[in-house]
C-alpha cells in the first residue's frame, strides 16, 4: 500500500469511528455541552433522544411538524441566556421572538402563536424587564405572530444571571413540500441569505472583554417572509432550509451533509461577510463561518432552481446580501470542504469546543 | 482587512507555486519543518499543500504551546484552581487540555473558578477586582508570551498587589530545535523558523542550525503567501548549495530581536536546569521560572503542588508528531481514540497543534475533492 492509500483507509476508519452512535462519556455538565457543536449532539441524543424517543423528536430538526385536526403544525421551542442582554442592533427580547418564529419558519411554517416564559434573578431592574418585553411585542407585532400564553419564575439572587426567556411556538403548514436536512442530494445548490456572523460577533464585542470595538449589529430579524417568497419562487426545488444560529453556517452544512449522506463544497470567497466581522474574526482567531446569525439562513436548493432562489432571495429586504456559496456533492461525504480564497482546501469541521458561550 | 489580503492573493500564490515545482529537483524528495504551531494552523486553514509539489513535504515541529505541556503540570494546576480561595485564569486554549485525570473544562464543571482571559493583563484585573481571592495566571507559550508574563508580574510587583500569582510553564525554542536535530530518527532538510518568537529572540539564536546541523532556516511570517516564499527561500537556498538563516519575516522581525522585551523577561524569569516537555521528555535549560526576588508571586511556590510526573498514555504517539517523525494520520489512536472531543495527546487540543489541525482541516481526501469540484 502507498503512503497515500494508507492515509486514505485512516480516514475512511476515521469516518466510521464518527458515523457511529455518540456515547457521553462526560460526568458533568460542561459549557462545551451548550456551544452546539460536537458536545452538544452527543448530549441530545445520548440523554434527551435516548428518553424520548419518538419519530417526531428523532431527525432532530429545529422544529417538528405534527398532525393535528387534519392540519400540520409545526411546533418548536426554545431558551435564551444571552448575555449581555442588550447589545447593538437587539435585545434579549426581539432574540427570543425572532429566534422562535424562525425555527417554525425554516419548516416552511406560517408561524402564528407564541408562549413566552421568564426566569427572573431576585433583584433584576424592572425597567429591564419592561424594555425586554416591549422588544418582544414590537417583535411579535413585526413577526405577525402573538404572544397568548407564559410564565414567570423569580429565583434568589445568584441563582441566575438577571433574565432568561423561554419561548415556544407553533405554526400552520400551508404547503404540502417536504423540508429537512436528509434532503440535500448531488448537485444541488447552497445559498446564504446574507452576511454572515454578525450577531455573534455583536455580543462578543458588546461585553467588552476584548478590548475592541466593531460598528457591527445583530442581525436579529423574523425570516417567515423570505421563506414563504423562497418558496413561492421555488416550490419543491427547495430542499433544505435551515436558520444558521449556533455553531453558524459551518455547522448547518455538517448537518445536511451528515442527514443527507453528500458532500458539501463551499466556495470561500462566495460567502458573504462584513469587513468589520471578518476583521474581528482574525483577531480573535475565530472562523466567521461559525458565528451564529440569528437573521440569516441557508437554503439548499436543487440546481435548476438557483437562479430563481437567489432572485426571490434578494427580491426581500432580508435577503438582499443572498450569495451562492457552494453546491453538493456524492463524495467526499459526510464531509464539508471548503475552497479557500488562497486556492487550497480544507475540512469546515463540525464545531469541537465553543469560545463563545451564551451567545443567545 | 488591508495588510491581509495581500498576503492571501491566489494569483501570487499560483505564481509563486510555479516557482516552487521549477526549484524542486523532480527526482529527490524535500522535508521542511514548521517550528511553530501558528504556521501549521496557517497551512491547514488556507490549504497550503494544494500549492506544493508532492515531493516536498511540510513536517509540524514542536512550537505549539499547549501541545508540549506535560500531564502532570496541568494536574499541578488544576490541584491550586480546586482550592476554594483561587481564581485561576487562563488562555481559553487551555481548557480541554487532558491531565492525569481531568482538564480545566472538567475542572470547572467541579466547582473550580477557572476564567478564560485573552492576557495576563486581564488576570491582574481580575486580582484587583477580587482581593479577597488569590488569582493565579496559567502562564504558557514561549518566548512570544513569556515577556508579557514578565511585564504582568513587574507591574503587580510595582502595584504591591498581593493575591496574584503566576504558574509558570513558559519554555524556550532552541532546545525543543536542538532535542530534534539530536534525534537519531529525524529526516529535515530544512526549517521554517517562528515568526513570533523571532520577533523577540531574533534570528540569531538559529544560526548553529545553519552553520553546525547543515539545514538552512528561513524564519517565516504567519500569512499564506509568506509560507510560499519562505519554502521557495528554503529550496533556493539547498539548490544553490546553501545553508543559513534568513528572515522572510523581516516586516515584523527584526534580526536581533526585542532588547526591551528580552530585558523584561531577564528580569523576572531564569532558565531552569531542565522541565519535561510534552512527547519530548525532560531537555535541560528548555523552560523558565521565576526567580527568587519574584518568589512572592510563583505560584509553584506559594502553594502546594504535588509535582507528580504523569507518564503519557501508552497509546499516545505526540513524540513521535512534535518530532516531524510522524505525520498525524501515522499515529495509533489518530482519529479513532484521540479525537478533538476526547484528546488523548495534546496534539490533538489547541487549534495550533498538528493533529487537530490535520484533524479539523486537513482530513479529506484530496483526490475525492479534486473529483468533486473539477466541474
Amino acid at each position: 500500500m502507498t503512503t497515500d492509500q494508507r492515509e486514505q483507509e485512516v480516514l475512511r476508519r476515521i469516518e466510521r469511528a464518527r458515523g457511529r452512535p455518540a456515547r457521553l462519556r462526560d460526568e458533568r455538565i460542561t459549557l462545551a455541552h451548550g456551544a452546539g457543536g460536537k458536545a452538544s449532539r452527543t448530549l441530545v441524543e445520548a440523554v434527551f433522544l435516548a428518553a424520548f424517543h419518538n419519530p417526531l423528536l428523532a431527525p432532530l430538526e429545529d422544529q417538528a411538524v405534527c398532525e393535528a385536526g387534519g392540519a400540520r403544525l409545526a411546533f418548536t421551542t426554545d431558551s435564551y441566556v444571552v448575555s449581555p442582554l442588550f447589545f447593538p442592533g437587539g435585545d434579549i427580547g426581539d432574540l427570543a421572538v425572532n429566534g422562535t418564529v424562525n425555527d417554525l419558519a425554516m419548516s416552511g411554517a406560517r408561524p402564528l402563536y407564541l408562549s413566552a416564559g421568564f426566569i427572573l434573578e431576585e433583584g433584576f431592574p424592572v425597567a429591564d424587564l419592561t424594555r425586554i418585553v416591549g422588544s418582544m411585542a414590537r417583535a411579535a407585532a413585526g413577526a405577525g405572530v402573538r404572544i397568548v400564553t407564559g410564565d414567570t419564575k423569580v429565583v434568589e439572587r445568584g441563582k441566575a444571571d438577571g433574565c432568561y426567556v423561554t419561548t415556544a411556538g407553533v405554526g400552520v403548514v400551508e404547503h404540502s413540500f417536504e423540508l429537512g436536512a436528509s434532503r440535500a442530494r448531488p448537485g444541488d445548490v447552497v445559498l446564504v441569505s446574507g452576511p454572515i456572523g454578525d450577531h455573534g460577533t455583536t455580543v462578543l464585542l458588546a461585553r467588552g472583554e476584548l478590548g475592541i470595538e466593531g460598528d457591527v449589529e445583530s442581525d436579529t430579524a423574523p425570516l417567515a417572509g423570505l421563506v414563504s417568497g423562497l418558496l413561492d419562487a421555488c416550490g419543491a426545488g427547495v430542499r433544505c432550509l435551515r436558520d444558521a444560529t449556533r455553531g453558524g453556517v459551518a455547522t448547518v452544512l455538517n448537518e445536511v451533509a451528515r442527514d443527507s449522506g453528500v458532500g458539501v463544497v463551499l466556495d470561500e470567497g462566495a460567502v458573504p461577510v462584513r469587513p468589520q466581522v471578518r476583521g474581528a474574526a482574525e483577531i480573535l482567531g475565530i472562523d466567521p463561518l461559525y458565528i451564529a446569525c440569528e437573521g440569516r439562513m441557508v437554503a439548499v436548493v436543487e440546481a435548476g432552481r438557483a437562479d430563481a432562489a437567489l432572485a426571490a432571495l434578494r427580491g426581500d429586504p432580508l435577503g438582499r446580501g443572498a450569495a451562492v456559496i457552494g453546491r453538493v456533492v456524492a463524495d467526499p461525504a459526510p464531509l464539508v470542504v471548503c475552497r479557500t480564497e488562497f486556492g487550497g482546501t480544507r475540512i469546515v469541521d463540525v464545531l469541537v469546543g465553543d469560545p463563545l458561550p451564551r451567545i443567545c | 482587512m488591508r495588510y491581509v489580503d495581500e498576503y492571501r492573493d491566489a494569483g501570487k500564490a499560483r505564481a509563486l507555486a510555479a516557482s516552487i515545482a521549477a526549484l524542486a529537483e523532480p527526482d529527490r524528495t524535500y522535508t521542511f519543518m514548521e517550528v511553530c504551531g501558528g504556521h501549521t494552523h496557517t497551512i491547514y486553514k488556507h490549504g497550503i499543500e494544494d500549492h506544493l509539489p508532492d515531493n516536498v513535504h511540510l513536517v509540524h515541529g514542536p512550537g505549539c504551546p499547549v501541545c508540549v505541556i506535560p500531564m502532570g503540570r496541568v494536574d499541578d494546576a488544576i490541584h491550586i484552581a480546586m482550592r476554594p480561595d483561587v481564581v485561576m485564569t487562563t488562555f481559553g486554549d487551555m481548557m480541554r487540555v487532558p491531565g492525569g485525570s481531568s482538564s480545566f473544562l472538567d475542572a470547572k464543571a467541579a466547582g473550580a473558578d477557572i476564567r478564560m482571559v485573552y492576557s495576563p493583563l486581564d488576570a491582574l484585573r481580575i486580582a484587583r477586582a477580587n482581593p479577597d481571592k488569590r488569582v493565579v495566571f496559567m502562564a504558557i507559550g514561549f518566548e512570544t508570551t513569556a515577556p508579557s508574563t514578565a511585564v504582568t508580574v513587574l507591574r503587580a510587583a510595582a502595584e504591591g498587589l498581593e493575591n496574584f500569582s503566576v504558574f509558570c510553564n513558559h519554555v524556550t525554542i532552541i532546545p525543543a530545535v536542538k532535542a530534534i536535530l539530536d534525534s537519531p530518527d529525524q529526516r529535515l532538510d530544512g526549517f521554517l523558523g517562528p515568526g513570533h518568537v523571532s520577533t523577540v529572540i531574533g534570528c540569531r539564536p538559529y544560526e548553529f542550525i545553519a552553520s553546525v546541523h547543515g539545514k538552512p532556516l528561513v524564519v517565516a511570517g504567519f500569512e499564506p503567501l509568506d509560507i510560499l516564499q519562505s519554502v521557495h527561500m528554503l529550496l533556493r537556498q539547498l539548490a544553490e548549495g546553501r545553508s543559513v538563516v534568513e528572515n522572510q519575516y523581516a516586516r515584523v522581525v527584526p534580526w536581533d530581536g526585542n532588547p526591551k522585551a528580552l530585558g523584561a523577561l531577564g528580569r523576572v524569569m531564569e532558565l531552569r536546569p531542565h522541565f519535561e516537555w510534552r512527547g519530548l521528555g525532560f531537555i535541560s535549560h528548555s523552560a523558565l521560572r521565576l526567580r527568587d526576588a519574584y518568589a512572592a508571586y510563583d505560584a509553584e511556590r506559594i502553594f502546594d503542588v504535588p509535582g507528580v510526573r504523569v507518564a503519557d498514555p501508552k497509546a499516545c504517539q505526540c513524540g513521535e508528531v512534535l518530532k516531524g517523525v510522524l505525520k498525524p494520520w501515522q499515529c495509533k489512536v489518530f482519529g479513532t481514540a484521540c479525537t478533538p472531543e476526547t484528546p488523548i495527546g495534546t496534539c490533538m487540543v489547541s487549534s495550533e497543534g498538528a493533529c487537530a489541525a490535520y484533524y479539523n482541516f486537513g482530513r479529506f481526501s484530496r483526490i475525492e475533492v479534486r473529483e468533486a469540484t473539477r466541474t
